[in-house]
């Protein structure tokens, strides 16, 4: 349903093919490094951060309230962070772009 | 009240004043009480620092039981990182295939066992024996070492009459300096040998702190984990249909392990120590005074969670503390997650109902607040499907 490329923290790309459930599910499934998906995607963990293309932020959309706390103390976070158990796949996402968050 | 419930006694002082304060060995704590504050408060390690003297992070305090300095459990970064470096790949393994088999092999025949057994008291003939079996696959030791550590009991640091018992905390000591020993004569590859090979920022690691790291994966994963699952059983059997439920959506199985997580809470709180005058919600915090990150009561907060008070079993957004939060996060989730998994699949596979028989609860006493974390004794009967 959608192509999403994930760019780890060595600045390797790696792009996966995804047809449903979460953006974290989908990199986790494919080992995508830095991606640990701790908790499982319900928002308790933040090992599921990446930063969004700038240009493509108003795909994922804004993040909920709770998920703007957890990123608030997160040192790496900046306006484009999302922890991408967040987002669902949709077609839409088709071609986006995702760095993995430093840890 | 059903009797898995663990009701919330920090409601109104977490809604009205965000803190609360009790007495510990003449030295205070001021709890915090809301999950923003909670949060905050375990990021600003500068501020509020888990590297004070041994065991006074601890609540209640063990710095007159113990001098030894638990690692990474009581460093502060930037030295807390490159232990955590060294340590975060070896707690990863239980999301191998290899260690998911063995636990589940474990876990059968613990409940094939129950299955055939009549009236058992849980924590001791269940979560204890769990516990301690699946220890040895964390540190890749003997299986039979399990024995050892079951006929420990449950309190390994308390006797009778003394919470703090300095004695009964020298035979785990006494055990520990033996194996660390042992290892270095004769290398194997558990645990120890890995440490005794291992270095952090270009040195060796000394015994004392290799006792450090060892130490605190009995103490933190004991009582913890045995809590975790003595609760898990007692919902489960009040609760048949969530069996049921689980075994047609197994999807919502992960989620469903964080809520009883979070709702379980099975360590209330753990302490920092200021390093400067500071506030935290409006609360004045003395240099050198003690604070706690009380995530039992964070967990609970109604201004994030949906009915708190619920254990709601596909809570979708759930950002629970119960595994700590920030640097010090629970180094030992991995393995406590993979076992909660492998215990709901293996009960939902064998178990038709359990009943209670009787119990004695667990009431920790907190200041003015008391607390239920889980049971002393939970006589119950589990029936097969
Ligand atoms: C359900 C079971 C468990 C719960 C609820 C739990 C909870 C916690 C919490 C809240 C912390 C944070 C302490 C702090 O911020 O000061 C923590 C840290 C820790 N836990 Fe656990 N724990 C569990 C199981 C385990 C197990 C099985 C082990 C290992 C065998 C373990 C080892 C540790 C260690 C080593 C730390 C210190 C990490 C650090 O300082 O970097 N825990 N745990
Ligand atoms: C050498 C290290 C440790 C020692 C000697 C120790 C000692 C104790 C003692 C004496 C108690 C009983 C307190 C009472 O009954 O009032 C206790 C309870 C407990 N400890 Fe520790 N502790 C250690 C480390 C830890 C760590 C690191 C954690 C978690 C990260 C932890 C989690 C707990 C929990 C959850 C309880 C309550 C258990 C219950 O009442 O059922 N402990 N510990
Ligand atoms: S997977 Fe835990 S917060 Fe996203």
């Amino acid at each position: 349903m959608a192509n999403i490329t994930f760019i780890t923290q060595d600045n390797i790309p790696v792009t996966v093919h995804g047809e449903s459930g979460s953006v974290m599910e989908l990199a986790v499934e494919n080992n995508v490094a830095g991606i640990d998906g701790d908790c499982g995607g319900v928002c308790s963990c933040a090992t599921c951060h990446v930063h969004v293309a700038k240009e493509q932020f108003s795909l994922v959309g804004q993040a909920s309230e709770i998920e703007k706390d957890m990123l608030e103390l997160d040192d790496d976070a900046d306006e484009y962070s999302r922890l991408c158990c967040q987002i669902d796949i949709t077609p839409e996402l088709d071609g986006l772009v995702l760095t993995v968050a430093g840890q | 009240m059903k009797k898995y419930q663990s009701p919330d006694p920090f409601t109104g002082a977490r809604e009205h004043s965000g803190c609360a304060y009790m007495n510990d060995q003449d030295d205070p704590v001021t709890m915090i009480l809301r999950l923003k504050d909670v949060r905050k408060t375990a990021h600003n390690w500068k501020t509020f620092q888990s590297g004070a003297a041994p065991g006074r992070i601890v609540i209640p305090s063990e710095v007159n039981i113990r001098d030894t300095r638990q690692i990474p459990f009581e460093v502060d970064p930037p030295m807390h990182g490159s232990f955590r470096a060294l340590l975060d790949p070896w707690f990863k393994r239980p999301l191998g295939n290899e260690y998911r088999a063995q636990l589940g092999q474990q876990v059968n025949a613990l409940v094939d066992e129950v299955l055939t057994k009549g009236v058992i008291d849980a924590v001791e003939a269940f979560s204890l024996c769990l516990q301690s079996r699946a220890l040895t696959l964390l540190l890749n030791t003997d299986a039979s070492e399990a024995d050892t550590w079951i006929g420990w009991g449950t309190h390994v640091f308390r006797s009778e009459d003394d919470p703090l018992d300095k004695d009964k905390a020298g035979l785990l000591y006494d055990y520990i300096d033996e194996k660390i020993n042992a290892a270095s004569a004769d290398p194997e590859g558990d645990l120890y040998s890995v440490l005794l090979a291992a270095e952090v920022e270009g040195k060796k690691l000394t015994h004392e702190e290799i006792k450090g790291i060892m130490i605190l994966t009995f103490a933190g994963g004991r009582d913890t984990v045995i809590n975790a699952v003595t609760n898990t059983i007692s919902y489960f059997a009040e609760h048949p249909e969530s069996l049921t439920r689980l075994r047609n959506e197994p999807d919502i199985i992960g989620r469903a392990i964080e809520e009883l997580i979070r709702y379980f809470a099975p360590l209330t709180q753990m302490g920092r120590v200021a390093t400067q005058d500071s506030t935290v919600c409006e609360h004045a915090i003395k240099a050198d005074s003690r604070v706690s990150l009380c995530w039992a009561s964070a967990n609970r907060d109604a201004s994030v969670f949906e009915s708190p008070e619920e254990v709601i079993l596909d809570r979708k957004l759930n950002p629970h503390v119960s595994f700590g939060f920030s640097h010090h996060n629970c180094l030992g989730a991995t393995h406590a997650r993979q076992i909660m998994r492998v215990l709901v699949e293996t009960l939902i596979e064998k178990v038709g109902s359990i009943d209670i028989v009787d119990f004695e609860e667990n009431i920790e006493q907190l200041g003015e607040f008391e607390r239920k974390v889980g049971f002393h004794r939970l006589n119950v009967h589990f029936h097969p499907r």
